[in-house]
């Protein structure tokens, strides 16, 4: 053997900040991890500040406020004010639940550039359901706020069997709103939404005529509104070119301190993601077990070692072959080279079962009670 | 949507033009984006303050790099800067 030669590392350029794993909401596909109620200790707000100077001091300058709803955090301007004199690109992405015009006003002054609201439906009976909480009226007062405080405004809607139907209607409500991006995320199956792939998971035939109309509408709304298309991976050949590639762009820090080079990450096996608390971010970056697990093609297997779209997609989303294939070092049984696609065609053919089904087993709902059950 | 020629041009509120030192160079940042810029982009854009048109900016920037005939390049950059919602005029 030649030896470990280091991949050339580059330095992060995305900070993604989950301030806390506290939620009012309970959406059903949840990015956060199905154990997050385990996991309840927040970082402090020096903390916080430690890590957005080291963090941008490598480099990194898009800065996303996440969660949980990140506004529970009482420390937010605070916050945000830090991360605008190291020079940051601020994003707060909120479901804009408890977001008053006084917030919006603190938050502009302490320098905050985009608030990013997400809707979970273009109907009040569909969204509350979804979000498990009374709230569609007040996102769409927040979203005219956003607006009128003079930020850019990014609607979120993620996209799922329950309101594809009302794709038509949800372009129109952004429209309404007076969006300048949009975003129309298809659900990703990880942690929450995984456990519910059945319930969520939309048909082809759904996805193709959801994806036409928003096509349609884009040439409609060209130099006014840009729209995001996050693609639906189950229905495609290729998988996703996740994270831009393992520990090259993305740095996301969970409520505990604990560093990932996914948001997901969590979920696998023995990488001992390192603390904040315990090593600094170069450190992390550079040296950390973690970040380096994934990184170049090493690791890979084939098809993927052998593959000539390896650079092109990086043997997509390890989550994914985890959670689906049963081993993280795998080909992403989304690619049609994959042995393991079959899991993907079997998932397809159940969802689309259960949508048949005259009983529909209910969904899971994000909550701490639901979290301890599952975990 | 083109560019107009006889009214100024402005950077756009919603974008913020920023020198990067990690990277160096300038670079846009909006919700969730960034562009990379190269020098003579950055210089364009620096210059899209609201009062200035696009001959004022050629011949700004002729005169500063001490050249001529920078009218055609500048002009197709800034119908790209604004199909890209990085500057408006109005």
């Amino acid at each position: 053997m030649a030896g470990y030669t280091k991949t050339n590392i580059t330095p992060p350029r995305w900070l993604l900040a989950e301030l806390t794993y506290a939620c009012p909401l309970q959406c059903p596909y949840c990015a956060n991890p199905i154990d997050y109620a385990k996991h309840d200790s927040e970082i402090s707000t020096d903390d916080w500040k430690r890590v957005l100077t080291q963090a941008r001091k490598m480099g990194a300058v898009q800065l996303g406020f996440s969660g949980g709803e990140p506004l529970t955090r009482k420390d937010l301007a605070e916050l945000v004010k830090h991360a605008r004199d190291l020079g940051y690109y601020s994003n707060l992405i909120t479901s804009g639940y408890g977001l008053t015009e006084e917030k919006i006003i603190e938050l502009k002054d302490a320098g905050l550039d985009h608030i990013q609201v997400s809707i979970q439906a273009s109907s009040q009976e569909l969204n509350d359901h979804i979000a498990g909480t009374t709230s569609f009226e007040h996102k769409k007062q927040v979203a005219h706020l956003v607006k009128k405080h003079g930020y850019p405004m990014v609607l979120c809607v993620v996209i799922h069997r329950e309101n594809i139907h009302q794709m038509a209607d949800i372009l129109a409500m952004a429209e309404d709103l007076g969006a300048d991006y949009l975003e129309l995320a298809n659900t990703q199956y990880y942690g929450w939404a995984h456990a519910n792939r059945d319930l969520l998971l939309p048909t082809k035939e759904q996805f193709e005529k959801a994806e036409k109309i928003a096509q349609a509408f884009k040439e409609t709304v060209a130099g006014k509104m840009k729209i995001y298309y996050v693609v639906p991976d189950f229905h495609e050949d290729r998988p996703k070119a996740c994270m831009n590639g393992w520990g090259t762009t993305f740095l996301t820090i969970a409520p505990d301190g604990v560093a990932l080079p996914c948001h997901s990450a969590r979920e696998l096996p023995n990488l001992d993601c390192p603390n904040v608390n315990d090593v600094s971010i170069s450190d992390i970056w550079n040296d950390s077990k973690a970040f380096n697990f994934f990184r170049g093609d090493d690791w890979m297997q084939e098809p993927c070692r052998s593959c000539d779209e390896k650079e092109k997609d990086k043997g997509g989303c390890r989550c994914q072959a985890y959670l689906l294939a049963g081993d993280m070092y795998a080909t992403d049984p989304v690619c049609s080279k994959s042995p393991k696609h079959s899991v993907i065609e079997e998932a397809i053919a159940s969802a689309r079962k259960s949508a048949l089904a005259e009983n529909e087993k209910p969904l899971i709902f994000r909550n701490s009670k639901n979290s301890r059950l599952l975990s | 949507m083109t560019l107009n020629t006889d009214l100024p041009i402005q950077f756009s509120r919603t974008h913020r033009l920023q020198w990067e030192e990690a990277q160096q160079k300038n670079v846009i940042l909006y919700p969730e984006g960034m562009v990379e810029l190269n020098e003579s982009s950055a210089e364009i854009l620096k210059l899209c303050d609201g009062t200035r048109t696009l001959a004022q900016i050629v011949s700004d920037l002729e005169e500063k790099f001490a050249t001529q005939g920078l009218y055609n390049d500048i002009n197709a950059f800034l119908e790209v800067a604004l199909q890209n919602g990085w500057i408006h005029q109005n």
